[in-house]
């Protein structure tokens, strides 16, 4: 009689353990077909490549022609000891571009026989097995949704924590450094590159595609996590459409127009390329849409990104807008709780956040001297520091850690340490803007779900006992701590900026006394 | 130098070390017998349910006290040598004070059931009581909960985060409408069915029963059911835990008696929080408080008293917040279960059985006096305000929507409350404030 009214909430297991396998399916056949395949060296690669290769660097592959390899690596090396030879030394990132297009168009076997096939079984298959995992829960009843979440070996930073975040870190690696080794999957891409973009698929459509589906697949996840909460319904909407919209599907199809290609919402200095005499003079050899994307852009950043934060707080962007924040609140919602809220951390944070920012504004003065001196100024260094910052901060810290760190240090690490555009919002939110978060009253009981689910590592707890407003320069205005409070004691609110803060309910207490004693520290 | 010696470290032995810390150098020694570090009470349903872990419930870092030179010391108190002015250890240990503040809190009832000491049966209100329940659910199929007040519906929260069946055995007609009026007493049943509880309302228990490995196997109730069960979960409230004053000839009652400034009748010595009973000279009943938000404003009062600075405790207007698994509630003024004499009841309730909102008024001058709140959010300053200022029923209802404190875009119901009220009285008001996102959005 009882059990059976309690089944009546709960998500189908059956359903969920059948998803769960899909996915990981998917996953493992995209990973095993990293390693699937033979490389053949033929006319056809030869056509194939010589988009993206010049023709006096295949023609150096003629005496490779007809040999077929079965190993990725001897195939590598094979094709770089022929085109980079002493007589026609290549540019160290030549030689990685020239070797990625050649191995992807050398690519043959099943990937290449079967590849809308293998496309459905990997990422296609593991998006619905991950759907089919999340939507039962819409059986469930409304509500915080953080149940054994300690106990969990992934969420909880046990060894399948650690596994995950490993995985992370090595595709982020492949990624951004040895996109050659994944050609494999790449190839995988084609069919929906060809049909968005006109051209073939390199490994940052790859990526966008992963993103974009990892945003969609576990903004649905949200869906069903906050559905009584309709804050989070919205701006994982927003999320989900800023990254489907103005991150994937308008640069697809200004590549596939032969315009410009732009992320529209993605401002400087998380932009940190915009300034770079390449991105500028292809702007302004753009055409009239090249030179409005310009324009834009500097208005995004002069006007758009100050008034928006002073109207809404940095969570118009953090949390609504971002790609990285929509990554992190879609895909990395699971570990939120595992951010540092030590005062340790934060100090940590105030002073790495800060010098990034120094450092992105000194580089983008050098690369508009550069760029508007022709190349006479700081030539060569603007080159070096452009590339030590995209290797180091665009690379390292906000994708390797920044995502791959999401189940060792919770989701936020890059927005957190290393955004420049956060910390700029950041100093706007907390000397001049209309955000606040307000506590109510006595009502705390210092529970601390606000500060364990706050993936910024904000000590909330610490503003709510004292019963005093607060607006530290890192939130992102998530939401969270509001909606997981038991009490109903924290508020994100736009208010009058002169009437943001007030006494703490605690030293309300004590301040007739405490003014005139000697102890207060 | 003075020695101050607090005996408890929840959450007034806590305020009262930190308070008096800020307005005095004087040496501060904390002394627990439960755990290393302050951790926050009501957060031990989180820790088993796996919402966080036992450090996350620590309201501040662990250097924090030696930072502030708050001493703390894990041991028993056996008893307390107020002619010698020291508290002696359970090794014997002798800590001489000059001023001494018992906080210590509170123990689970239980009423004499037969079987109640049985291995399976536990209360839920300390951290070992956690640990102990992480035990005693080993191959469980079946939780019994007796005491249908705010702690047992949090064990049973806690219970089926883990898929545990639970029964819920509760004495009222509906769940705790000893306090709650009738209707938010049946939403809140009707909340605890919907989670697959085995609600058995106006059922006493009567024996707990043994199995052969002397653990408990089953209970019996006064409709004279059997119910097996492997877990026994005893949740009847609390009363103050006064055993150390009482052996140590601290005068006690249903608590360690106080005045108004929180002293015990023995110099020197005080008691704050859950323990302590706050005597009433001009005829009223004795108060003992056994909320958090008390027991943090005891600690307050009592370290400014300590400090040189006697003051009275004064509570201030009544409030009080709870979370019925998914329901939140949050009271402001006085609200019994059913109107006393010369007051009447506002009582709206939205469809889904989720929300609801009643007003408690003074018949004559239509003053609001209470009101409860739930699954709406409310803003205590301006609940309490709208009480100490006497605002009349029409005034509130009109203006909810100034109060609220649910997160931006959620649904308002203000104008559906006008409505009902104007059903029910005739009235033509209108909703004065509306408070919506969009509203603030556009004026901002």
């Amino acid at each position: 009689m009882t059990a059976n009214t309690h089944a009546h909430h709960q998500p189908s297991k059956t359903l969920k353990i059948a998803g769960l396998i899909l996915f990981l399916l998917g996953l493992a056949i995209f990973t095993v077909s990293i390693g699937i395949g033979e490389y053949r060296i033929d006319s056809t690669t030869l056509t194939a490549a010589a988009d993206k290769v010049p023709a006096e660097t295949l023609a150096l592959l003629a005496p490779l022609s007809g040999e077929t390899f079965q190993s990725k690596l001897a195939a590598l090396d094979a094709i770089e000891s022929h085109i980079n030879t002493a007589e026609h030394p290549l540019q160290d990132y030549q030689l990685g571009v020239y070797k990625f297009w050649i191995l992807k168009a050398a690519v043959s076997g099943p990937l290449r026989d079967h590849t809308l096939l293998f496309f459905f079984a990997s990422i296609i298959l593991a998006s619905l097995g991950a759907l089919i995992y999340i939507l039962p829960d819409i059986k469930s009843l409304p509500g915080i949704k953080h149940n054994n979440i300690f106990f969990s070996s992934t969420m909880g930073r046990g060894l399948l924590g650690i596994l995950l975040g490993g995985y992370l870190i090595g595709f982020y690696i492949l990624l951004y450094w040895y996109p050659e080794y994944i050609v494999n999957v790449i190839v995988l891409l084609d069919p929906l590159s060809m049909f968005l973009r006109k051209l073939p698929a390199d490994q940052w459509f790859l990526y966008g595609v992963l993103y974009t589906l990892a945003v969609t697949v576990m903004g649905v996840r949200m869906y069903m996590k906050y559905r009584h909460n309709r804050y989070h319904l919205i701006r994982t909407t927003s999320v989900i459409f800023f990254q489907f919209a103005f991150a994937f599907m308008i640069p697809a199809l200004l590549e596939r127009f032969n315009q410009p290609s732009m992320d529209l919402k993605n401002a400087w200095p998380l932009d940190y390329t915009l300034f770079t005499d390449w991105r500028l003079s292809s702007l302004l050899d753009g055409g009239t849409l090249g030179t409005l994307m310009l324009i834009w852009a500097i208005i995004l950043m002069l006007v758009v990104v100050p008034w928006m934060t002073y109207r809404y707080g940095k969570r118009w962007y953090c949390s609504w807008v971002c790609g990285c924040g929509g990554l992190a609140e879609t895909l990395g919602d699971p570990f939120r709780q595992l951010s540092d809220k030590s005062l340790k951390a934060w100090r940590f944070e105030r002073i790495i956040i800060n010098a990034v920012l120094v450092l992105v504004v000194v580089m983008t003065v050098m690369q508009i001297a550069n760029f508007t001196s022709d190349g006479a100024l700081f030539s060569n260094y603007t080159w070096r520091v452009n590339q030590w910052y995209s290797f180091f901060i665009g690379s390292a810290f906000a994708g390797v850690i920044g995502t791959g760190f999401y189940p060792l240090m919770g989701n936020r690490v890059w927005c957190r340490f290393g955004c420049p555009l956060a910390a700029i919002m950041g100093i706007i939110q907390k000397f001049k803007s209309r955000f606040v978060i307000t506590t109510n009253g006595a009502q705390c009981i210092s529970c601390g779900n606000c500060s364990t689910y706050c993936e910024m590592g904000i000590d909330v707890r610490w503003y709510a006992q004292r019963g005093q407003n607060f607006a530290r320069a890192s939130c992102v205005g998530c939401g969270v701590c509001a909606a997981v409070c038991p009490r109903g004691v924290l508020k994100l609110e736009n208010t009058a900026p002169g009437s943001r803060y007030n006494v703490a309910m605690e030293d309300l207490m004590m301040q007739d006394i405490s003014e005139s004693s000697p102890f207060v520290k | 130098m003075e020695h101050l010696v607090i005996i408890g470290n929840g959450v007034a032995g806590i305020t009262t070390a930190r308070n008096v810390r800020k307005l005095s150098d004087m040496q501060i020694t904390v002394i627990s017998n439960e755990t290393d570090y302050f951790y926050s009470r009501t957060a031990l349903m989180y820790i088993f349910m796996g919402h966080m872990r036992l450090e996350d419930t620590q309201p501040y870092e662990n250097w924090f006290w030696e930072k502030n030179r708050i001493g703390l010391l894990r041991g028993h108190v056996e008893r307390v040598d107020h002619e010698k002015k020291v508290v002696v250890l359970d090794q014997g240990t002798e800590v001489p004070y000059t001023k001494l503040v018992l906080a210590t809190g509170s123990r689970s009832n239980k009423f004499g059931w037969p079987g109640q000491d049985l291995p399976g049966v536990q209360g839920l209100y300390h951290y070992q009581d956690v640990t102990l329940l992480e035990e005693n659910i080993a191959g469980v199929e079946r939780a019994v909960i007796v005491g249908g007040g705010l702690i047992g519906i949090e064990l049973a929260e806690m219970l089926i985060s883990r898929n545990i069946p639970v029964t819920f055995v509760v004495r009222e007609k509906e769940y705790w409408d000893n306090i709650l009026p009738i209707n938010e007493a049946a939403m809140i049943s009707n909340h605890v069915r919907e989670h697959g509880i085995d609600l058995r309302l106006e059922t006493n228990l009567v024996e707990i029963l043994a199995g052969p490995n002397g653990r408990v196997r089953a209970i019996t109730t006064d409709k004279g059911e059997e119910i097996s069960c492997q877990l026994v979960g005893l949740t009847p409230g609390v009363h103050p835990n006064i055993d150390l004053a009482k052996n140590s000839g601290i005068p006690t009652q249903r608590g360690i008696l106080v005045n108004d400034f929180l002293e015990t009748e023995i110099p020197d010595i005080y008691a704050a929080g859950d323990c302590a009973e706050i005597k009433v000279t001009d005829g009223g009943r004795n108060r003992i408080e056994q909320l958090w938000y008390t027991g943090r404003q005891h600690g307050q009062t009592v370290a400014r008293t300590i400090c040189g600075h006697p003051t009275e405790y004064e509570r201030g207007i009544w409030f009080n917040s709870a979370k019925f698994i998914d329901i939140e509630y949050h009271t402001y003024g006085f609200v019994s279960n059913v109107p006393r004499d010369g007051e009447s009841f506002f009582y709206w309730e939205d469809e889904g059985r989720k929300h609801c909102v009643r007003l408690v008024y003074d018949n004559t001058s239509k003053a609001v006096t209470g009101m409860n709140f739930f699954g709406i959010r409310m803003k205590h300053p301006v609940c309490e305000s709208w009480i100490r200022d006497k605002k009349d029923v029409e005034y509130v209802v009109q203006h909810l929507a100034d109060a609220n404190f649910d997160p931006e875009f959620f649904k308002p119901y203000w104008e559906k409350i006008v409505a009902a009220y104007n059903q029910q009285f005739g009235s033509r008001l209108t909703a004065k404030s509306h408070g919506g996102f969009w509203a603030k959005f556009l004026a901002g």
